[in-house]
């Protein structure tokens, strides 16, 4: 099971982010955990700078805006 | 329960074509616009029932006027921006910056904070990532003043609404009064008023992203998709902005304005930042009401401050700061600023 973190502090764009890895899995059945990191050292330390950031089972995958959909499914599933 | 897995859903995305052709056709279609305004805004104008000349007309004409031509630069510019943006992100200037230490680290960071992405909701992340990279705590200023002070919003629509001379001082002076405190910040040695956890974080992991491979077609989306945001969230501040202009174009008396906001007042200046900072707008509402006030003849200098301590200096940015900086960094820090925009302020009433 993969372990998806989402980065941002609560902005709108990390809820929409949130959303759409939990989507995405539902579609592709692919069983996720995802974890909402929305403490400011705890984004900085992960490395991410803009927020929505994602990390796939630990490894920073994504920074800055909303995610592209196909390279989404690509990280999850891969 | 079984789990059902579904193909992955056809990505229903325009073909890249209309994209190529679709850009420069909506280009030259908002171009056309532009042109026509003039004769456009006269004709809504006329629908109302008051003489054109009078001081509800002005004001109805300025406001007809501005809010189409506003809303077509912001669009345009914020789509070029978003392009070009889609270049550089904060990592990557962090990285360029990173070990910088020499004094031409400032205007670089300058340089770097107009042309680096980033909103202010992750100005904490932002600020200790580089700062826990080692980035001096100077450079780090420098890059967050002059990414609002100089933003490209702001240049395209005083030159718009200005015009380019102005538009050129502003950039001149907002990039030098960046880079200046930045300097001037880290040579006072405040590392130790960040808050304390703050200082005790040691260079973080500088996570090594790989970089996600964008095409054309994808740059382009990353501009269509800033114009939907950023005009979509800040239409609202432009129409109160334009509003305000208007009521100063149509009401306000030349006379009032000369004494208040007139080159003679020396107090203009120190009272424009006063004012200037509490107000919370964004460039593109504060440039109306600047065309408004340059138009009755405010003072070059005073107005200048007064435009620049409303987009630099902004109390819900220093709250969201507060987080990482102590309450005596943050009267440092704009105290500073406020010196560089009373300075431009003073020249310019004094040159002029």
């Amino acid at each position: 099971m993969k372990n998806v973190k989402v980065y941002g502090p609560g902005c709108a764009r990390c809820a929409t982010t949130e959303q759409m890895v939990k989507d995405a899995a539902t579609r592709l059945g692919v069983e996720v955990t995802v974890e909402k990191i929305t403490d400011a050292k705890s984004i900085a330390m992960a490395g991410v700078m803009s927020t929505p950031g994602i990390s796939v089972d630990g490894k920073l995958v994504h920074t800055g805006g909303l995610p592209d959909a196909a390279k989404l499914e690509a990280w999850i599933t891969t | 329960m079984t789990v059902q897995t579904h193909d992955p859903v056809p990505h229903r995305d325009t073909p890249d074509w209309a994209w190529y052709i679709g850009v420069p056709a909506m280009g030259a279609v908002l171009y056309l616009l532009y042109g026509q305004l003039i004769p456009i805004s006269e004709w809504v104008t006329a629908l109302f029932p008051v003489a054109r000349d009078s001081h509800t007309g002005e004001a109805i004409a300025f406001f007809v006027y501005d809010v189409p031509k506003v809303l077509l630069l912001l669009t345009g510019i914020v789509f070029v921006t978003g392009v070009l943006r889609s270049w550089f992100s904060p990592e990557k200037t962090r990285a360029m910056l990173a070990g910088k230490n020499q004094i031409w680290g400032y205007p670089l960071a300058s340089l770097l904070g107009v042309l680096t992405p980033f909103c202010s909701c992750s100005s904490v992340p932002l600020f200790i990532g580089f700062v826990s990279a080692g980035i001096p705590l100077g450079v780090t200023f420098s890059f967050l003043i002059a990414g609002p002070m100089v933003g490209p919003v702001g240049l395209g629509l005083l030159y718009g609404l200005v015009g380019w001379q102005i538009a050129t001082i502003y950039l001149v002076f907002g990039f030098t009064i960046a880079t200046v405190a930045g300097f001037v910040l880290g040579r006072m040695g405040l590392e130790r008023y960040l808050q304390d956890w703050v200082r005790e974080l040691n260079a973080g992991p500088v996570g090594d992203l790989p970089e996600e491979r964008q095409t054309l077609v994808d740059r382009l989306k990353i501009g269509a998709e800033q114009v939907r945001e950023i005009v979509g969230k800040i239409w609202i501040w432009v129409l109160v902005g334009i509003g305000i202009g208007a009521l100063i174009h149509g009401y306000v008396p030349e006379e009032m304005m000369l004494r208040i906001m007139g080159g003679e007042a020396w107090w203009s200046v120190p009272a424009a930042v006063v004012v200037g900072v509490p107000m919370y707008t964004n460039a593109a509402g504060v440039i109306p009401i600047v065309e408004a006030l340059l138009g009755k003849g405010a003072a070059l200098g005073t107005t200048l401050a007064f435009m620049m301590s409303v987009i630099a200096l902004s109390l819900p940015e220093m709250i969201i700061l507060k987080q990482v900086l102590t309450g005596r960094l943050i009267a440092i820090f704009i105290g500073v600023v406020a010196g560089g925009i009373l300075a431009t302020g003073f020249l310019f009433n004094a040159i002029l």
